[in-house]
């Protein structure tokens, strides 16, 4: 048994089926990403495993024991980071990080020493006596996340805790995160819609859509071996290509597999397509070309190659070249449902 | 395919021709304009009074007369040596004060239990703000019945119960007189203190709240910790009013108890109308009421600093 089990969980909101129907294990010391777009359901499952929501139905247990009747937050051995931070205004960082422990009833000595060791954790003892309106947006990030630490939590809920710093900050803070993470080997449950954040961090990702969880595995599985279309256009930036090959067949291609055909080897298993261009994004390290298969009548949606830079073949805009993809990069999906083909099913998370 | 510039792009121009501006476009005309009425009224009816009740409180002059000559000082050296002047500032301070403490602990309980979900919830809501809507001279004759020496429905309850042994003369003891002026107070006051401190609960950011709940608090520690600090500014503002609000309250006292018993529950409003209107000397009574003054300043600089606080504050 995960550390942390979820059984057949339903939150109905009135007709709104908010998470319909999931079912997810999360082993000890993993970090889990729950990835999907906004409405999904992450966050609110989320809240339904930190207790600040009850569920509709079914069933959810950390570290084996039952939790979604009757246990409250602080009964669950679990901290929580807000997208906001949610710390408290009034309350000097030392303060606001030792709120827990106090809340615990320890001693003056041992909170002392526990929150300057959490803090010193994050780097951020010199600013243990300002108040959070004194801090940037990332020294705030810090202490909400030495709050979190200061209990020894068995379980981290981490609700979007990187959205709110800078674009540049955010490769950084993710690094850091992970490393944190590993060295304290705690069980994580890490909620966002950034997919790009969701492979770096994750050790596995569940990708979730309209309250279900249409796939998890880890990085190199959802990204390679996509279960539906759903899970192969939202991950990948810029999406997976989408065609129609036949009246039941879908094919899909990654925009960094479809390359000129002069780039592959002659001999290479490829399948080739006219791409006519309509325009070239410049990007540093990658050329995305914007076009439509000749092979193809539609002209609403353009197909997407991403050229690295490595690759100097011109490509000019109105011109008509030869792509090609190779043959094991292509992945076949059913028209109707948009499940994937070549698979005999989504991966089961119970043995049953 | 670049956006291509029509020849002879036309200015876009207002709609007026140019050099003719109205009162609309010339702020330095419309702003002082549009505040005219409000000031006037200020000064006529508010400023007007107010400097000739302090001309008043420096000569003898008396109502129904014309006649004004200059006393100085004399008016107010009389008062100091009044007890029942002293009497009427201590009733003063003592009403504010004492009705106000007891509204932050009921308004805040109240917002407390109003804030969360129950069957009736709006209803109770607008009920609660009744006392304090409801025009004072009503409410006060319903509890001048409530308090009544001979139909009391206190006394009689309390009687049932077995609770009281002998009667309640409630305007008849300068003591009870005094509970009876201060429960009518905090029942005019406390609903809207409760309905200001309810939205700033609902102010207080909800993840806050629920952080709260994830770092173990319980409703205590919550309550002291997390929510009447967050609250403090808008607990403040709430009471700062109340105290305005019976400081210069007529109202109550005189419909309640005309100062009485042996003007003993006289306050500084009560005690310059008995003295300046109904014992026509105006110049008495001017002086009493301006000894208000400085209670009002203080509580009014109060109420800018802590306005002022919560607004750069959290």
């Amino acid at each position: 048994m995960g550390y942390v089990e979820i059984r057949d969980l339903h939150k109905h909101f009135g007709d709104v089926r908010a998470v319909n129907g999931v079912n997810l294990s999360v082993e000890e010391g993993e970090l889990l990403v729950l990835l999907g777009p906004s409405g999904c359901g992450k966050t609110t499952l989320m809240r339904m495993i930190a207790g600040l929501e009850v569920p509709t139905s079914g069933e959810i247990y950390i570290g084996g024991q039952r939790v979604d009747e009757n246990v409250p937050p602080r009964a669950r051995g679990i901290a929580m980071v807000f997208q906001s931070y949610a710390l408290y205004p009034h309350k000097t960082a030392f303060e606001n990080i030792a709120f827990p422990l106090e809340a615990m009833r320890l001693a003056r000595e041992s909170i002392r020493e526990r929150v300057v060791r959490s803090a010193q954790m994050f780097g951020i003892e010199r600013l243990l006596g300002r108040r959070p309106r004194q801090l940037s947006g990332g020294e705030r990030q810090r202490v909400a996340l030495a709050r979190a630490v200061v209990r020894d939590p068995k379980l981290f809920l981490l609700d979007e805790p990187l959205s709110n710093l800078d674009a540049k900050l955010r490769a950084v803070a993710r690094f850091e995160l992970k490393q944190l993470q590993r060295q304290l080997g705690t069980t994580t449950i890490y909620v966002t819609h950034d997919q790009v954040e969701a492979m770096g961090l994750g050790d596995r990702i569940a990708v979730m859509d309209a309250g279900r969880i249409r796939q998890i595995g880890k990085p190199q599985e959802v990204y390679d071996d996509p279960a539906d279309t759903f899970v192969a256009t939202f991950l990948g930036s810029p999406p997976m290509n989408l065609i129609e090959q036949d009246p039941h067949t879908i094919v899909g291609f990654r925009p960094e597999a479809f390359l000129p055909r002069s780039v592959f080897d002659p001999a290479e298993d490829v399948v080739t397509y006219s791409l006519r261009v309509r325009e070239v994004e410049y990007l540093g390290s990658d050329r995305l070309v914007y076009g439509f298969l000749e092979e193809e009548q539609r002209t609403d949606q353009p197909v997407i190659a991403a050229v690295p830079a490595t690759i100097t073949v011109p490509i000019a805009e109105g011109e008509v070249y030869e792509f090609a993809v190779p043959r094991r990069a292509l992945r076949f999906f059913d028209r109707n449902t948009g499940r994937r083909l070549e698979r005999a099913g989504i991966v089961r998370v119970f043995p049953t | 395919m670049a956006l291509r510039r029509p020849a002879e792009a036309p200015f876009l121009a207002p709609a007026v021709r140019p050099g003719r501006r109205t009162v609309a476009d010339r702020e330095s005309i419309l702003g002082p304009l549009l505040l005219a009425p409000a000031l006037l009224y200020v000064i006529l009816l508010v400023g007007v009074p107010f400097f000739m009740a302090i001309l008043l409180s420096f000569s003898s002059a008396v109502a129904g007369g014309l006649e004004f000559s200059w006393v100085g000082f004399r008016n107010f050296q009389v008062l100091l040596s009044d007890s029942q002047f002293h009497r009427a500032l201590q009733n003063t301070l003592r009403f504010m004060l004492v009705s106000q403490l007891l509204v932050m602990v009921l308004a805040t309980a109240a917002a407390h239990v109003l804030d969360a979900a129950f069957v009736g919830k709006r209803l109770v809501r607008s009920l609660l703000l009744l006392p304090w809507a409801a025009p004072v001279a009503l409410s006060s004759m319903a509890w001048v019945w409530i308090f009544d020496s001979t139909f009391s429905v206190i006394n009689w309850t309390a009687k049932k119960l077995g609770l009281l042994q002998g009667w309640w003369y409630w305007f008849g003891d300068p003591g009870l007189a005094t509970v009876a002026i201060l429960t009518v107070h905090v029942w005019r006051t406390f609903p809207f203190a409760t309905v200001v401190i309810l939205a700033g609960m609902s102010a207080i950011p909800q993840e806050i709240k629920e952080a709260a709940l994830m770092d173990g608090a319980g409703f205590w520690r919550r309550l002291f910790h997390v929510n009447l600090p967050m609250l403090l500014p808008v607990v403040a503002v709430a009471v700062l009013f109340g105290l305005v609000f019976t400081a210069t309250d007529f109202s109550v006292v005189w419909l309640l108890t005309r100062g009485g018993p042996y003007n003993s529950t006289h306050v500084l409003s009560t005690l310059a109308f008995q003295r300046g209107v109904l014992g026509a000397s105006l110049g008495q009574g001017a002086a009493v009421a301006i000894f208000l003054l400085p209670i009002l300043l203080v509580v009014a600089v109060l109420l800018l600093r802590v306005a002022r606080r919560a607004e750069v504050g959290a």
